[in-house]
């Protein structure tokens, strides 16, 4: 039996009202339902739950136990980071926060009803969604791989076994083999993330093969932080790294995972190692709610509310909101803008005008530490850039040792802030 | 002494005659290093400068200017210190300047027990003193501080503003994604329970640029007098 408010008041007529009082108030809470447990989804239901103290009913609907970080997970394939380091577990939102963890799939939203139906049979109703469920790969975006080819061909973009995966080959290559990267097009998930990778994949190799090669086949014309990438694979890589862009028929490749070979233009080459990142688009369940326009979910800039749908806002990889790369840094920034939109929507709490940030770091080889970064304001149309910064070439050991410590702090930063 | 009257004779002189002669008279010369000689004497219970001098309690001051921030080798520097160094801070006038005036606002975690020197004239004094202890003086581009107006001074009512603590939570979300509520100071330095003048004059320092980092200039350039006592006001607040 369940108990709505309507019945139970008219049943508790004459009984005490100091009873009754906390019982309807927890019937008639605001719910917010949260999507996606990773960067956007985990800090929007923390601070919800946090700041709200009480006053919102926060669920985090989350199907993995263990979320894996893909930030630093290239510093795991480096061998600067112990894979156990980049789980985080949800215990913390739960008892320390309140909120309600549910592990399970979202398959379906209603948008009319404002429900969340999930894998396992369930329904959650919703008087606010936060979706952020990251990406999912372009069906097809490069002829002859698809996802049941991940085995042979890993793309380690979202973190966990198929990161260990990577390793492993790696560290099994035969001596002076291939590493092939297939690089993503534009926009995809952490424009430095590729290269930072290959610069770990060289300081990894050249530990324990020296003599093997590192092939980028790259459909883009050019990239985050290349001056930077360029100068390290330069100085500590010398010779390792080889980059075949788009002039050189990059656009058009493919792969066979059977024969482990990678065509590009036409001329076929064998490799040891491949791996395939391909093009992105906003995670399924975007698609599924209708709230996408191509690949991604527009937002309103001060807000992120879905432009389709001003129930539902959209964090992180998902959104298209403008000039913020797709990082865990922004996601998390853009969760404490929409925290703060939706407990002014739902509570009678104050709000302020829009601000976010962002900055990456890479490593490109022992304590050599760069990052970029920049500040963004909202417009009506889009998320701004007003100022940015990067490291630049040339600078001092202490000061790119540095950096790279600070990455380590902000990493201890916004997992804490994430997750508690 | 005698030089100093001269400057403000040359001050009040014929609006014309200033405006021509100005620029000559300040790229001259910083301050009166006879007088700043005497200044000096603060500094000498802790730091030595000319021939054989040493580190003491502070480091020697030898070839100050031009000179990165924690650069000695046999020193050993607070962690803020070397962190400022790290980041690019070079002792040049604007900086030492901005140093002597409150050590606080440039290097808050500085190892320096030092209150400072209100007076600007003998900032300059003093600068002007340990620059004939540099190896080429005539080599230092000379600048008159003023030029540069960085004010380290805040204004008494910039420094007394009460910050709005709910305001001050929703701009502090965007700190904590690198600095910790919980005060560990890992990588990134711990910004809470701070005195309230610590914070906000650390924070006008990053937003005039005189304190250098690219991630907190940019941080700080977008903040307003208020926002930054709205942020001090949350940070002191934890712990
Ligand atoms: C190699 C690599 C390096 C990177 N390095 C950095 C870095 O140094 N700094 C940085 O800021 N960013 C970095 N990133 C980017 C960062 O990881 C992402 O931008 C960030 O995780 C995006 O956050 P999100 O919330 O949009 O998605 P995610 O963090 O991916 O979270 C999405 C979550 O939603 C869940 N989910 C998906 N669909 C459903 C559904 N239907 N129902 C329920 N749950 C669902 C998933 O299980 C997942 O846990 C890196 C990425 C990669 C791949
Ligand atoms: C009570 C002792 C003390 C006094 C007085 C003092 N200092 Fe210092 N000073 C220090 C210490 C200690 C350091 C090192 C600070 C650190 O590591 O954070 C320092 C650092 C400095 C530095 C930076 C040096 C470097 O190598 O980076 C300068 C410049 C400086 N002092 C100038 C002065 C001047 C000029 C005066 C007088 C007006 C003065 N100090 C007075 C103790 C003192
Ligand atoms: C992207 C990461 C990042 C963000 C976001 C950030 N900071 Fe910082 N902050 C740093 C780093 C790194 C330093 C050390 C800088 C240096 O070396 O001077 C620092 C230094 C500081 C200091 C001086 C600390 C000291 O010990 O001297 C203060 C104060 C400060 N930050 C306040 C803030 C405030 C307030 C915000 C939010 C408006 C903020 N920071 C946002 C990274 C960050």
């Amino acid at each position: 039996m369940t108990l709505n408010r309507r019945d139970f008041v008219t049943t508790t007529i004459g009984l005490a009202a100091s009873l009754a009082a906390p019982m309807v108030m927890a019937a008639g809470k605001p719910r917010v339902v949260v999507i996606g447990g990773g960067a956007g989804g985990a800090t929007a239901a923390r601070h919800l739950a946090e700041a709200s103290k009480g006053a919102l009913d926060v669920t985090l609907v989350e199907p993995t136990r263990k979320y894996y970080t893909c930030f630093f997970s290239n510093l795991y394939l480096g061998g600067f980071q112990e894979f156990a380091a980049l789980g985080h577990t949800y215990g913390k939102l739960a008892a320390d926060f309140g909120v309600n963890v549910v592990h399970d799939w979202a398959v379906g939203i209603d948008r009319d009803a404002k429900t969340v139906s999930l894998a396992g049979g369930g329904t959650l109703p919703y008087d606010r969604l936060i979706l952020s469920p990251g990406i999912d790969f372009v069906d097809g975006a490069v002829p002859g791989w698809d996802i049941t080819a991940q085995n042979a061909m890993p793309h380690a973009y979202k973190a966990g076994s198929q990161t260990q995966l990577l390793k492993a080959q790696i560290e099994a290559m035969p001596a002076g083999g291939v590493y092939a990267m297939i690089a993503p097009p534009n926009p995809f998930r952490c424009p430095p993330g590729p290269y930072e990778r290959i610069s770990m994949v060289a300081h990894r190799l050249k530990q324990i093969n020296p003599t093997a090669k590192i092939l980028i086949v790259d459909p883009k014309e050019k990239f985050s932080k290349q001056a930077l990438f360029e100068d390290g694979w330069m100085r500590h890589y010398g010779g390792m790294v080889e980059r075949v862009g788009p002039d050189f028929g990059a656009a058009n490749t493919s792969v066979d995972p059977a024969a482990m070979t990678v065509d590009i233009d036409g001329e076929v080459t064998k490799v040891d190692v491949c791996n395939v990142i391909p093009a992105q688009k906003a995670g399924r369940i975007c698609e599924t709610a209708g709230i996408t326009d191509g690949n991604w979910v527009p937002v309103n800039p001060h807000t992120m509310q879905a432009r389709a749908d001003e129930n539902i806002h959209v964090l992180g990889d998902a959104s298209a909101q403008g000039d913020m790369p797709k990082s865990g840094f922004s996601a998390n920034s853009q969760a404490k803008v929409a925290v703060m939109a939706v407990r002014g929507a739902l509570t009678d709490s104050r709000v302020f005008p829009a601000k976010y940030s962002n900055t990456c770091w890479s490593l490109l080889g022992t304590d050599d530490g760069v990052k970029v970064g920049a500040a963004y304001e909202a417009t009506d149309e889009k998320i701004a850039s007003v100022e940015s910064f990067i490291s630049q070439t040339g600078e001092d050991a202490a000061l790119r040792k540095q950096t790279y410590e600070e990455s380590l702090g902000w990493y201890a930063g916004i997992t804490a802030d994430m997750f508690g | 002494m005698l030089k100093r009257r001269k400057r403000s004779i040359l001050a009040g002189s014929a609006l014309l005659a200033w405006a021509a002669f100005a620029p000559a008279v300040m790229a001259e010369r910083i301050g009166d290093a006879e007088r700043g000689a005497e200044i000096y004497r603060k500094c000498a219970a802790c730091h030595m400068v000319g021939a054989q001098a040493k580190n003491r309690i502070g480091p020697h001051l030898n070839g100050i200017f031009g000179r990165k921030a924690a650069a000695l080798d046999g020193f050993r520097y607070s962690d803020a210190m070397r962190r400022a160094g790290a980041d690019g801070l070079i002792w040049e006038l604007d900086k030492l300047d901005a140093y002597l005036e409150n050590p606080k606002a440039l290097v808050t975690g500085t190892r320096m027990s030092f209150a400072g020197i209100r007076s600007l004239d003998d900032r300059h004094d003093v600068l002007a003193y340990l620059r004939t202890f540099s190896d080429k003086p005539r080599d230092i581009p000379e600048a008159s501080p003023t030029a540069v107006a960085h004010e380290v001074a805040l204004a008494p009512e910039v420094l007394a503003m009460a910050g709005d603590r709910d305001y001050g939570e929703y701009l502090s979300s965007e700190c904590l994604t690198c600095h910790r509520k919980d005060g560990s100071d890992r990588g990134i330095p711990a910004i809470t329970g701070w005195r309230n003048e610590d914070f906000v004059v650390a924070m006008h320092a990053y937003r005039q640029k005189l304190r250098p980092h690219p991630v907190m200039q940019m941080m700080a350039g977008r903040l307003s007098d208020e926002e930054i006592a709205a942020l001090a006001a949350y940070f002191a607040a934890l712990e």
